[in-house]
Order: C-alpha cells, then sequence, then structure tokens
C-alpha cells in the first residue's frame, strides 16, 4: 500500500498555494504511506543555458556526514561561478550550466554517494524517509510555489525503506513517475535497461517502471505510446501518476486493482489514492469526481 | 440522538458504543474525514448518520442498522451486508455491496468497478453509473442501474437479476439481456420507490441475468 497524489491548478493566482494543498494531501495519505514521502514541483523554469538539478546526498542513508561543501565548491570549480547551490538538509537545488549526461557522468567519477534525484528546467525533486508530516515540515514544502506537483507516502512492500528507494523517481529531463502497486517482472527489466545504458541504482520495482519510460522517450516515443507500450510490458498492479513540464498523466492497470480517484474543476485537476487526500481542496463540493477506468490514459497539459 | 465527534473518539470507541448500541439507538457521527471502517459489525435496529466522507469498508457486515452516509465512500461499502439499509448521498468506490446477502444500498452518485461483485442477496440501487466488472459472478439479489455499466457487467452471473437505464460497455460472459415481465416491472418499481425515485419509469429499464450457459461443464468453455 503507498498514497499517490497529483494537483495540476488551472489557475495561475492559485500557484502561490501549491505547496499549501500539496502538503495537506501528502499528510492525509500518511496511514497509506508512513515510510517515507517525496514530491515533485513544478515551478519557474531556469533562464539561459543553466538546468536545474536536485541532488540527493545518499550518506543521509547511513547517517555520515554530508560535506556538502566539497560538493558546492567542486561544482563551481568544474561549470563556473555562476552556478547556483541551494543546500536543503540531505538535498541541494543546483542551477548550473550542463546537461544532465554530463552532470550525471561527473556526479559519478567524483561523488558517486550523490545522486541526481531530478533534473530539467523546471522540476524540483525532495524526497526522505520519515513520517510525511516532519518531512514535509523539514522541506518547508508549504512555502513552495508552482504549476503543478505529484507526491507519495511510501509503505515499502518490495525493497528496503531508504532514502534512496523513496519516490518520485525522475523518468528524463522535467519528468518524473510515482507508483502504488507493486511490478512483478521489474528484474528482467532492470537488466535489459542496464544493457541499454540506462542507469538504475537501487533494487526498487518503481525505480525500473521509472527507467522503463526513460528508455522509451529517449527512443522517441512520446509520453502516451509510452504508456500505452507499458501496459503489454510492465506485469503487476499499479496505478502510476507521471509529471511532466506542462502537465500530468495518470494511468491505472487493465485490471484496475490499484485505487485512484480523480476530481477536476475549473480551478484545478487532482489525483488521489484516495478521496480523503482531495475533500480539503477548495471548491471540491463542485468538482466532479471519477475513478479512472483501467488501461486508459489520462492527462492535463497548460494551454500553450 | 447522540453525536460521536471522530475528533474526540477513537474509531475502536465509535464502533464499540454503536455495537453495544439497543434497538431504536439514533447516532450521528462528526468529523468521519474518510477514516476507513466506520459503523462496521452493527446488529441492533439503530440510525446511524455521518455527517462526511467515509473511507474503506464503512457499514461492513451490516445487520439490521440503517446507515447514511453524506459524502463519499471509499472501497468495500457495506461488504458481506446481511440486513438492513445503507445509503451513500455522494459517490462509491471499488466493490460496494461485495458478497453481500441481504438488506438494501442506496447510491445517490456513481459507483466504481466491480459494484455488486459475488452479491448474494441483497438490492442494490445506485442513481448514477457503475464501473466495470460489476455483479461478477453474482448470484442473487437485485441490481438496479439508473446510469450506464462499465465493461464486462454481470460476467459469470448467475441467479442475481440486473436492472440496466443506460448502456453496458460491454456484457460479460453467460451475462444476456432478459425479457421485462410484469414480475420484473412490479419489483423494480419497488425498488425505485425504496431508493425514493420517483423521475424515472420502469419502461426505461431493460433486464440481464444469466444464459445458465457456465452452469454445467462444457469442453468448449476451456482454454
Amino acid at each position: 500500500m503507498c498514497g499517490i497524489v497529483g494537483l495540476f491548478l488551472k489557475e495561475k493566482k492559485l500557484e502561490g498555494h501549491l505547496g499549501s494543498y500539496l502538503s495537506d494531501m501528502l499528510i492525509e495519505m500518511t496511514e497509506r504511506g508512513p515510510d517515507s514521502v517525496g514530491f515533485a514541483i513544478y515551478d519557474q523554469p531556469t533562464i539561459g543555458k543553466q538546468i536545474k538539478c536536485t541532488l540527493l546526498n545518499t550518506l543521509v542513508d547511513s547517517g555520515e556526514e554530508l560535506n556538502w561543501d566539497e560538493v558546492r565548491q567542486a561544482l563551481k570549480k568544474q561549470f563556473g561561478n555562476d552556478t547556483k547551490f541551494e543546500e536543503k538538509g540531505s538535498h541541494a537545488l543546483i542551477s548550473v550550466e550542463t546537461d544532465t549526461n554530463t552532470l550525471n557522468e561527473w556526479l559519478n567519477e567524483n561523488f558517486p554517494h550523490i545522486n541526481v534525484n531530478g533534473s530539467g528546467r523546471v522540476i524540483e525533486i525532495y524526497k526522505e524517509k520519515g513520517l510525511p508530516k516532519d518531512v514535509i515540515a523539514s522541506f518547508n514544502l508549504q512555502s513552495f510555489t508552482g504549476s503543478h506537483a505529484l507526491g507519495h507516502t511510501r509503505m515499502a512492500t518490495e525493497s528496503a525503506v531508504t532514502t534512496g528507494h523513496s519516490h518520485p523517481f525522475s523518468t528524463g529531463d522535467d519528468i518524473c513517475l510515482v507508483h502504488n502497486g507493486s511490478l512483478s517482472n521489474h528484474n528482467r527489466w532492470r537488466e535489459k535497461l542496464r544493457k541499454e545504458g540506462i542507469v538504475i541504482s537501487t533494487d526498487n520495482d518503481s525505480e525500473v517502471a521509472a527507467a522503463y519510460f526513460n528508455w522509451r522517450l529517449k527512443q522517441g516515443d512520446d509520453l502516451n505510446t509510452a504508456l500505452t507500450k507499458a501496459l503489454d510490458d510492465l506485469d503487476g498492479f499499479y496505478t502510476f501518476a507521471i509529471g511532466t513540464k506542462d502537465g500530468f498523466a495518470v494511468m491505472r492497470d487493465n485490471i484496475g486493482c490499484k485505487p485512484a480517484v480523480i476530481a477536476e474543476t475549473d480551478q484545478w485537476v487532482a489525483m488521489a489514492s484516495e478521496f480523503r487526500a482531495i475533500a480539503m481542496l477548495p471548491g471540491v463540493e463542485n468538482a466532479s469526481i471519477w475513478e479512472p477506468e483501467p488501461g486508459k490514459i489520462y492527462s492535463w497539459h497548460k494551454a500553450a | 440522538m447522540k453525536n460521536l465527534d471522530l475528533n474526540n473518539v477513537s474509531l475502536r470507541e465509535l464502533n464499540q458504543e454503536l455495537q453495544n448500541a439497543q434497538n431504536g439507538a439514533q447516532y450521528v457521527v462528526e468529523n468521519s474525514n474518510g477514516k476507513h471502517n466506520i459503523a462496521v459489525g452493527l446488529n441492533k435496529e439503530q440510525s446511524v448518520t455521518i455527517n462526511g466522507h467515509v473511507g474503506y469498508y464503512c457499514a461492513g457486515m451490516n445487520q439490521k442498522a440503517d446507515i447514511t452516509v453524506e459524502g463519499n465512500a471509499g472501497s468495500g461499502l457495506a461488504e458481506n451486508m446481511m440486513s438492513g439499509k445503507v445509503h451513500v448521498k455522494g459517490g462509491v468506490s471499488q466493490y460496494c455491496g461485495a458478497t453481500a446477502h441481504g438488506g438494501t444500498i442506496i447510491i445517490d452518485g456513481d459507483a466504481s468497478a466491480r459494484c455488486g461483485i459475488s452479491m448474494k442477496g441483497v438490492d442494490i440501487v445506485v442513481r448514477g453509473s457503475v464501473g466495470h466488472m460489476s455483479a461478477f459472478m453474482a448470484q442473487k439479489g437485485r441490481f438496479v442501474i439508473c446510469g450506464d455499466a462499465g465493461n464486462a457487467l454481470g460476467d459469470s452471473i448467475y441467479e442475481a437479476r440486473i436492472y440496466l437505464r443506460g448502456k453496458a460497455q460491454s456484457l460479460g460472459a453467460d451475462c444476456i439481456e432478459k425479457e421485462m415481465q410484469d414480475e420484473h416491472r412490479k419489483e423494480l418499481a419497488e425498488l425505485l420507490k425504496k431508493a425514493d425515485i420517483t423521475d424515472i419509469s420502469v419502461d426505461e429499464f431493460k433486464r440481464y441475468g444469466s444464459a445458465r450457459k457456465l452452469y454445467n461443464f462444457s469442453v468448449d468453455n476451456a482454454y
């Protein structure tokens, strides 16, 4: 059992409340996932040639000293003095003039304990083990702004409880995945995807799903095609929510065992594992509310 | 009339109080806020009104009690109900009324997947639509759907009767349309009346049930 939530704001004037809405939704999903919590926020894009990356210091899982200073200095030396570095506990938000691959390779060589949680022009991903309300307070999620967000509360069934095993998982620039369910053929897919050169850092089944979408998108599929192919390729139970730079998509497996409910008003679209995580949103009493059909893709995008 | 506020009493205290009530007792439950397992295992002729939305398994195993939810309900509403009445003013999630033996379930909104799965004698009236695999292996009871039905309605159905006003995306294995006779119109009218539905005529419904082709082994059914 896990809890997943997603919120897409149609009205710009609500964007200042994104973080506070999302924290309420996630805290409501604590009983479905008390082990860890994570969220992806889509806010202002970076300017110029810089990309935005959320780094995760995996030393947090072994309790060692994080030593961010060393990373900060090395980053500036390597990528220039314009590099912005904001430390947030076990995470650091950086803006840097490079691309995700180069950054990943450089980190692997120099700081193998630093993972890139998420990267792109707009996405920020934070996750940590611990009770949702505590983690949310430590990241001060209430203060975040943005146009849309995904979140996840985890009750681990397939692999260990660590920050590295927590959701969301990045699936490429500005794309991320949260998953409620369990996959049964993830070992075979992990092997195959690694041979294809996709980096997978844990034994978590959901990370394999994220890697799968990363691979499909790299091959040139659009998100809808990748999701449709996943229905055949990924075996197991799942509700997926996928965030993209301008919206999000929701899909349940062909049986539709894992729960999901969607509510939509003129102001916002919300999805959650249970209605209780939507019930506190303003205007919910006038929302149209339904449960997504199995094997069908639902998606929302910002108007171009 | 007694008020029970889930901000002040624990779920266990609430259920114990309701389970130990006398016939004729009346309760109002406040601040349900999507909590699971509210008002389960009741067995007295009592009324319980829940002022809000509820989570999983609300009104499970109900006997005799009259339970109203003034909001939406999560998965497993009135699972294995024996008798009594459960009325949800909003919509309900998956497998509402699963294996229920008796009593009446009334849903004012929509019901999602697997509504009435393996129903064994309960009456279910849904004002809106129902999701896929509804009435799967339904054995006995009546199931009224005023809206549409999702895929595979009544798959492997036994002797339950389905009254559908809208369209089914597809019928499940061995589920067929059957003739509406006077006895069916009569029982449908009674069910609509029970649910206070006065603006829909029995003539708008079609009846579905079992073709009884799966009752005996047939080698043609093997894969």
